[in-house]
């Protein structure tokens, strides 16, 4: 399997390691509301097609990355920066510089 | 009559000779040679006993389908079972041995099975064994009592238990093209594809590219089909952006057009080439490939086709034309199709006399009498083989007049001498990659077989592998394909031309002649056409059913000439056509791959060895070293005739007493950074460290997000923004992906930057009631006393002209400081430490001492920190702060997680002054002979020289309110039973007066 890193390019499998289903909500860390903790710790969905996941490359930039991965095919239809803005590469990379 | 080996032809090298040895004989053979064709030259028609019956078998093909020929290759003390002898290229000095059988492979007392066929039938096993429904051997007890002794009568070759000296290596490879096999369609798309520009690479399972060239009487452009392909493969050769792979099976295609490779680089030598590894897995990213993978040939299922002397057509062309050795000097035929008329010829040529070929088809085509009369055969047209003679070879065949469409026998049986039967029941493409690819195989009815699947994925398929059995087909489709796969249009250049037999590739729908006595389906796993019609009277309708009931198709060749006609004797007996049968799908991997190359590097003296900065000084200072995950740490400094445990006790004791000192360099080391770094931390840790000073160490406590606790350490303020936060060695890696998780995905508002620094800075800890003095003897540019250096504060100073950080802060329960200082420095300041503690009878100590004084102190590690253990198991509920939330706080309260029976963290003393396990239960009654009730375990324990007794720490039910009542220790493995005390797990100072001086 390969994932395109925004950032490094297509690497293979090897060099990520999942951190979870990207579908999960962290209730606001005050909250009590019992219910949505445990709806956060431990429901997954668990489809047979597309599924939203969090990968981080680990052995590369270590960004973490939000992939839509067809769990039937392998298949990778989008992977983006989990941290959205602050993640375009452009701007890492300047950052990097600076 | 035997076979023997021809006075020219073939691609052997005559003038080389080579010697091995089989089942302890003496044999030569020549360059080129394969063991299955040596011994072939030699007259060895035996090679096997079958894997149920015992049952005499011989080669039944010449290449990586073979399933009777199985041997084991001995080198030295390690073993490699079940290689197909026809792959297996003899070195000098190669050993080789047979296997299944006892005492020799000629007189073997298991053969005594083959008298019970009737009854060592599909299921035999199952049905025999189950043992009655009541008593001591009821139900499948029965079958694990009588298993040792089946398993060991059946069954193929025994592993080795020696370690594999051998090296293996893993290599990534990318290319446009790659083409797997190298017959006329792959050498043609890997030279179209080269010749576009693409970078090929060209893998092909033998040790000689060319495929049927090899073997053929056929000529391309003129010449000798091998000369073109060894031309064609020489301008190959010489290209840059071609890769050729010889020895390499590609065994899985993976998604992302990732395939894996074998290559077996150096078994066919004597002595690996230095810096060679035995063999080498590939991980090959292409963006298309090109299969020219070729076809199988199918054996015929009749009664006695299994005997020695009974083999595939083509097997035997390519014995005479490639190997140069006749498999036998009175031969006949029987196929149901035209490709056999070739292995007629081409043995006719090469010295036989074909005395008949035995077709089940009565109307023959013209071209195909002309080429038996050609090999001067007598022709049985519309007559089957229906008995072979003979014992551990070959001595005669019977054919009866068969009547195709009914499968009626009629007439009388007509006898025929011969050594040497060949068959050819038709051809199956090898499609096993594009199966693995993801596709599902279609059945053609006139080829009598599976053919591949539209891709699912970037290949291109030429040659036999789409059912084209021609050369002249193969080399368009070829060249077709590697132009196509390497992005290239048509070219209008002429294609090679080929001077070949024509043939009717379809053979007759005949798969099965239905006569009296064993016809093998499966020859590997001993299954016979009257199993699978069994399976299918006992209910068996599914083809995995089947496959699983019968074993069909699941020994090493994994069914590679077995699964068409199990399929076609299925499907008769379900009265269903083949295709609403279905086949398996196939899966990775293609042949047997060793499990070395799997592991590769990961394994042996390529893993990576972490070292401390002192690693060296430790070695020359006699101590004993512990591998912790990859790190190497002393675990004794032995003195001459000390056992382990009088080292530690000395070392724990001396310490206690003035001073000891041990490296804690590979403590993980995170640098937290940043204007949110105080606040990211509160929300890390249980505990607060937005209010902690500058100057000041703080020890910290995660849980993860489900409430159980995650890892422990200190963390140092060094200023506003500025952390050094230090995990245990054990979890470094997974708390520096956790906080860049929450800092990336959770926080992304938070400005925190984390760096991992384990690398950079040494540590080294010292501890005891002169510690502090000796430190004062080397430590410049800072006072170390009280009022500079309370508990937990940080001062900055020299040692040795190096900067250092010095934190006052104790894991051993003394007096105690952690110096650190740049790695590269990190001996020098080592030295000088140990330098100035001389006087002071400072030791060095060891993790040994470490943990015992740890335990004594009651302090947790990854042994309590387990993954099931909550703060308030550990007794660490103090520093669950309730002023802000936290990692795991709104989870941590759940009623399972504070019941009153969990797992505590208690203290244990041996009453019987004996030594304590880790691992074992704590129980409340004593049962020897039926151990129960277990009330928790054990997780560390040492002799502790402090209290002088055998102590331990424990996660017990009830904990606390145990304390000071008695229970006993229950390990049955180690048979150590007795008295203990519960006590707190604070077994030494608990007030803390010694660290806090």
């Amino acid at each position: 399997m390969l994932i395109t890193c925004p950032y490094c390019g297509p690497r293979g499998v090897i060099e990520f390691t999942y951190q979870g289903d990207g579908n999960r909500e962290r209730p606001d860390p005050a909250s009590q509301n019992f219910e949505a903790w445990n709806a956060y710790v431990y429901d997954r969905l668990n489809p047979a097609g597309d599924h939203n996941e969090i990968w981080q490359h680990s052995g590369g930039c270590r960004a973490h990355l939000r992939v839509v991965r067809n769990t039937l095919t392998h298949e990778i239809s989008s992977v983006a920066f989990v941290r959205g803005d602050h993640g375009s590469a452009a701007r890492r990379k300047a950052e990097d510089k600076a | 009559m035997s076979p023997r080996r021809t006075d020219t032809g073939g691609r052997i090298d005559r003038l080389k000779t080579i010697r091995f040895t089989f089942d302890g004989v003496a044999y030569t053979g020549h360059a080129g040679d394969t063991l299955a064709s040596a011994l072939l030259a030699k007259g060895v028609t035996l090679f096997g006993r079958s894997f149920k019956y015992h049952r005499p078998r011989g080669l039944l093909t010449a290449g990586v389908e073979e399933p009777n020929a199985l041997v084991t290759v001995l080198k030295g003390e390690v073993r490699e079972p079940n290689i197909p002898a026809t792959m297996v290229e003899i070195h000098d000095g190669l050993v080789a041995i047979s296997q299944n059988r006892f005492p020799s492979l000629a007189w073997d007392v298991n053969a005594v099975n083959q008298l019970g066929g009737k009854i060592l039938s599909a299921g035999f096993y199952y049905k025999t064994f189950m043992g009655p429904v009541i008593g001591p051997l009821k139900g499948t007890r029965f079958w694990m009592f009588c298993e040792h002794f089946i398993r060991r009568a059946a069954g193929l070759g025994s592993a080795g238990s020696a370690k594999d000296p051998a090296r293996y290596e893993r290599m990534n490879a990318f290319c446009d093209v790659l083409v797997v096999g190298s017959g006329p369609a792959g050498l043609m798309a890997a030279k179209a594809a080269a010749d576009h520009g693409a970078r090929v690479i060209l893998a092909d399972l033998e040790p000689r590219f060319g495929g049927s060239t090899n073997w053929s009487d056929e000529t391309i452009d003129g010449a000798p089909a091998a000369d073109w392909a060894r031309r064609t493969v020489t301008q190959l050769e010489g290209r840059d952006n071609v890769r050729l792979l010889p020895r390499t099976t590609v065994w899985g295609y993976y998604d992302n057009n990732t395939l894996a490779a074998l290559e077996r680089v150096s078994d066919h030598k004597e002595q690996p080439a230095k810096g060679e590894p035995r063999h080498r897995y590939w991980a090959i990213r292409a963006k298309s490939v090109v299969l020219a993978t070729g076809a199988f040939e199918r054996p015929l299922v009749f009664p006695g086709n299994d005997r020695p002397g009974v083999m595939l057509a083509h097997a035997a062309e390519r014995y005479a034309n490639e190997f140069g050795v006749l498999p036998g000097e009175r031969i006949a035929l029987f196929t149901n199709n035209d490709s056999a008329y070739r292995a007629a010829v081409a043995l006719k040529k090469a010295g036989a006399a074909i005395v008949a070929i035995a077709d089940v088809r009565s109307e023959l085509s013209a071209e195909m009498r002309k080429l038996a009369t050609e090999a001067e055969a007598e022709i049985f047209g519309g007559h089957a083989v229906v008995a072979t003679e003979g014992g551990k070879a070959l001595s005669g065949i019977k054919v009866q007049r068969f009547e195709m469409v009914t499968g009626a026998l009629t007439g009388e049986e007509r006898s025929i001498h011969a050594d040497c039967l060949l068959m050819s029941g038709g051809w199956s493409p090898t499609i096993h990659l594009a199966s693995q690819a993801g596709a599902k195989a279609e059945w053609n009815a006139a080829r009598q077989a599976f053919l591949p699947p539209k891709p699912t994925q970037q290949w291109i398929g030429a040659g036999a592998f789409t059912g084209s059995f021609s050369t002249v087909e193969a080399i368009a489709e070829g060249r077709a394909a590697g132009l196509a796969a390497a992005g290239g249009t048509g070219t209008p250049t002429a294609l090679p031309t080929v001077e070949a037999v024509a043939g009717d590739p379809d053979p007759a729908p005949v798969c099965e002649i239905r006569a009296k006595g064993k016809s093998f389906v499966d020859f590997q796993h001993d299954v016979t056409s009257e199993d699978v019609r069994l399976a299918h009277r006992e209910g068996f309708v599914s083809v995995e059913h089947l496959k699983r009931y019968t074993t069909l198709g699941m020994a090493t060749d994994q069914g590679k000439s077995s699964n068409v006609p199990g399929l076609a004797i299925m499907a008769e007996a379900l009265g269903k056509p083949i295709p609403e049968v279905g086949t398996t799908r196939f899966r990775p991997p293609f042949a047997p791959v060793s499990i070395g190359s799997l592991a590769a590097e990961r394994f042996g003296d390529l893993r990576p060895e972490r070292l401390t900065p002192m690693h060296d000084w430790h070695l020359a200072n006699g101590a004993t070293m512990y591998s912790a995950g990859l790190w190497y740490r002393p675990m004794i400094y032995g003195h001459a005739g000390e056992t382990v445990e009088q080292a530690y006790v000395r070392e724990a004791r001396a310490t206690r007493e003035s001073a000891g000192i041990v490296d804690v360099s590979t403590l993980g080391k995170i640098a937290v950074q940043g204007p949110d770094a105080a606040v990211f931390l509160d929300r890390v840790y249980t505990n607060m460290f937005s209010t902690l000073a500058f100057g000041k160490a703080r020890y910290g406590l995660m849980l993860r997000e489900d409430g159980l606790a995650f890892d422990d350490g200190t963390t140092w303020r060094l200023g506003e923004q500025d952390f050094l936060m230090t995990t245990t060695t054990a979890n470094a890696g997974k708390v520096m992906q956790h906080l860049e998780y929450f800092l990336d995905v959770i926080w992304p508002e938070l400005k925190v930057h984390v760096t991992s620094v384990t690398d950079e800075w040494a540590g080294a800890a010292i501890g005891g009631p002169k510690a502090r003095q000796i430190l004062a003897a080397c430590v410049t540019g800072t006072a170390v006393d009280n009022a500079t250096l309370p508990f937990m504060g940080i001062v900055r100073g020299e040692i040795a002209g190096v900067p250092v950080m010095i934190c006052r802060l104790s894991f051993s329960g003394e007096m105690a400081f952690e110096v650190y200082s740049g790695a590269g420095h990190g001996t020098r300041v080592w030295e000088a430490l140990v330098e100035a503690g001389k006087p002071f009878g400072l030791v060095t100590y060891g993790l040994e001492a470490l943990g015992t004084m740890r335990i004594e102190k009651g302090h947790v590690t990854g042994a309590e920190i387990d993954g099931r253990t909550t703060a308030r198991d550990l007794h660490l509920d103090w520093m669950l702060s309730k002023k802000k939330p936290f990692i795991g706080s709104a989870m941590m309260d759940r009623e399972g997680l504070i019941a009153s029976d969990r797992l505590e963290l208690v203290g244990l003393i041996a009453l019987d002054n004996r030594p304590l396990n880790g691992g074992a239960h704590i129980v409340e009654a004593l049962d020897e002979a039926n151990p129960h009730g277990s009330i928790g375990h054990i997780t560390a324990c040492c002799y502790s020289p402090a209290l002088g007794k055998h102590i331990a720490l424990a996660l017990v039910e009830g904990g606390k309110a145990r304390h000071g009542t008695r229970a006993h220790v229950s390990d049955p493995l180690r048979n150590r039973f007795g008295p203990v005390e519960i006590v707190s797990n604070h077994f030494y100072d608990p007030e803390g007066t010694r660290m806090h001086g």
